[in-house]
């Protein structure tokens, strides 16, 4: 493929597109006009992922701007996915903001309806949500392809763009949840991250029937993984995130070390024999490490996995 | 029907501030019906704005009464004499009933006593559900009667997102009770009409310039106006 045929000549589309197992992570940025803090977990991951997430006010709590994050993300050597959530933005804002992040050299996007704003830190404010993830997506393609804004008006530069999206196996009904992907990839999305996965034998459901649809053939699938720091964790995510599943028998498991760091050492076994196991799946174009304020243990992880070195791709 | 709630006893009574002469509105439709603002509720606020003038040793006037509707121009004429010897119109009519009586009757001081909140469906007795966000572009033909702009937390207009479980939004109400994923009950009312092809349309962004986004709204029927 020459460097023409990409769509955004990311590191990430690239290294997708060579076939290579990709590696992504993610980066939340802090609380403070601080940019220490997004330098210093991009130090710790880079080499080790294609490229990271930088989420987008998480959980509905306000923090430094995905842009700006995603811009010292990759002024210390890590690409950034940045993520973009309807719930703050409507499409003015929303396209205003992509053009910007394309100047200023940001080609992944992931696009996202956000948390609720009733979990965050100012359930008092009002909810945008002027379009959703799926309008969103298409509102990029076309931006990027037609370089058209969302009003069918001509744009002078198109932004190029890979556009994600994120999906979750284990939400309901579940009979939906491939054809949703579907939709995703109808409306542009060229790659997907999935919600984190602890339920395996639920997951390889979902890529059934992901792989009945043909949808691994048009888009590509990164497997979510977050990576348990311990088993209060494991049993707070299991009892009060919504949309996750986490199965007794992995909670069972992380309980058996001791607290601390045997504990610690179990989460991360986990999460490398989910990889490993993610690798012989059908369909399955690569892993999103979602390690929530545990950047550390992201090199050890991947290198146990067997996906070091990371490729260089031109 | 438009729902309304009454505001907290305290509010009103900042609300009220040192007038003499209180009148307090009822309207006898739709805040009657979700028993908040009928003539009943308009006279137990009258008697406990008395009481509480009594306990306080202020020397208040305080008048109850109540319109068919006080949206409407014939029906204000009816209490117009009440009003106009009043200091303070207390209405306990939805938004649009207190901006009739404050328009018709200005400069009169006229101030809530309820919040108007939502267009809902009385669900069992004492209970009423939002059912309409006047977005003034109905989609529900498309959703199987059931409307995305505010019944899914999200308005999503290509649902469910992830957050749905159990056919039960991630959202929670204000008390903790559990909300229903519109998305959800979409998908079962198309699957028993026999039309789930309509859940798999990636549907446009919404035109929210019908809705209040696009400024205050007016409606004109020019066929219905006298000639």
């Amino acid at each position: 493929m020459t460097a023409t045929e990409y769509k955004a000549g990311s590191n990430l589309e690239k290294v997708l597109s060579t076939g290579t197992f990709a590696v992504t992570g993610e980066c939340g940025p802090p609380k403070g006009a601080d940019v220490t803090v997004i330098e210093e977990k991009a130090k710790l991951l880079k080499g080790y992922v294609d490229a990271v997430n930088i989420t987008d006010n998480q959980t509905a709590v306000v923090r430094v701007c995905s842009m700006a994050s995603g811009y010292t993300a990759q002024q210390n050597g890590v690409e950034a996915i940045m993520q973009m959530t309807c719930r703050d933005r409507n499409r003015l804002a929303m396209q205003a903001d992509i053009l910007g992040a394309s100047t200023l050299g940001i080609k992944n996007v992931l696009c996202l309806t956000g948390d609720h704003l009733s979990f965050g830190n100012h359930p008092e404010a009002r909810g945008v949500h002027d379009l959703d993830a799926i309008n969103l997506i298409k509102m990029y393609k076309d931006m990027r392809d037609e370089k058209k804004f969302q009003c069918g008006e001509e744009m002078t530069v198109a932004p190029p763009l890979y556009i994600g999206c994120a999906e979750n196996p284990f939400a309901d009904p579940f009979e939906l949840r491939a054809l949703r992907l579907k939709k995703k990839i109808e409306a542009g999305a060229d790659f997907v991250q999935t919600q984190c996965i602890f339920n395996v034998p639920k997951f390889k459901k979902w890529m059934e029937e992901v792989r009945a649809l043909g949808l691994h053939k048009e888009i590509k699938i990164l497997a979510g993984i977050t990576p348990m720091k311990g088993v209060g964790g494991a049993r707070y995510m299991q009892k009060f995130v919504p949309g996750i599943d986490v199965p007794q028998d992995i909670v069972d498991r992380m309980a058996v070390p001791e607290k601390g760091a045997p504990q610690q050492a179990e989460g991360k076994k986990i999460a490398v024999e989910m990889i490993k196991e993610f690798t012989e799946i059908e369909g399955v174009a690569g892993v999103h490490i979602m390690a929530i304020e545990w950047e550390i243990a992201v090199p050890e992880i991947v290198e146990a996995a067997g996906l070091m070195p990371r490729p260089a791709v031109a | 029907m438009i729902t309304a709630e009454r505001k907290p006893f305290d509010e009103i009574l900042e609300l009220v501030g040192d007038k003499k002469k209180v009148l307090v509105a009822g309207c006898d439709t739709c805040v009657a019906i979700c028993l908040t603002g009928g003539e009943k509720e308009a006279e137990i606020l009258a008697s406990e704005l008395r009481i509480k003038a009594g306990q306080d040793g202020r020397a208040v006037e305080v008048e109850h009464t109540a319109a068919i509707r006080q949206c409407e121009w014939e029906y204000l004429d009816m209490i117009a004499e009440k009003v106009e010897a009043a200091d303070v119109v207390l209405s306990m009519a939805c938004g649009i009933g207190i901006q009739s009586m404050a328009e018709k009757f200005s400069p009169k001081i006229v101030v809530p006593a309820v919040n108007t909140n939502m267009l809902g469906m009385p669900q069992e007795h004492a209970v009423w559900l939002e059912r309409c966000g006047a977005c003034g572009e109905c989609v529900i033909g498309e959703t199987a009667g059931i409307c995305p702009v505010v019944r899914c937390s999200k308005s999503l207009m290509n649902g469910p997102c992830g957050g749905s479980h159990d056919g039960l939004c991630e959202v929670t109400g204000p008390d903790k009770e559990e909300i229903e994923c519109a998305w959800a009950l979409i998908w079962e009312r198309l699957n028993a009409q026999g039309r789930e092809e309509l859940m798999f349309i990636n549907r446009p962004p919404k035109n929210w310039s019908k809705s209040s986004s696009g400024g205050p709204r007016k409606m004109v029927r020019e066929e219905a106006k006298p000639v």
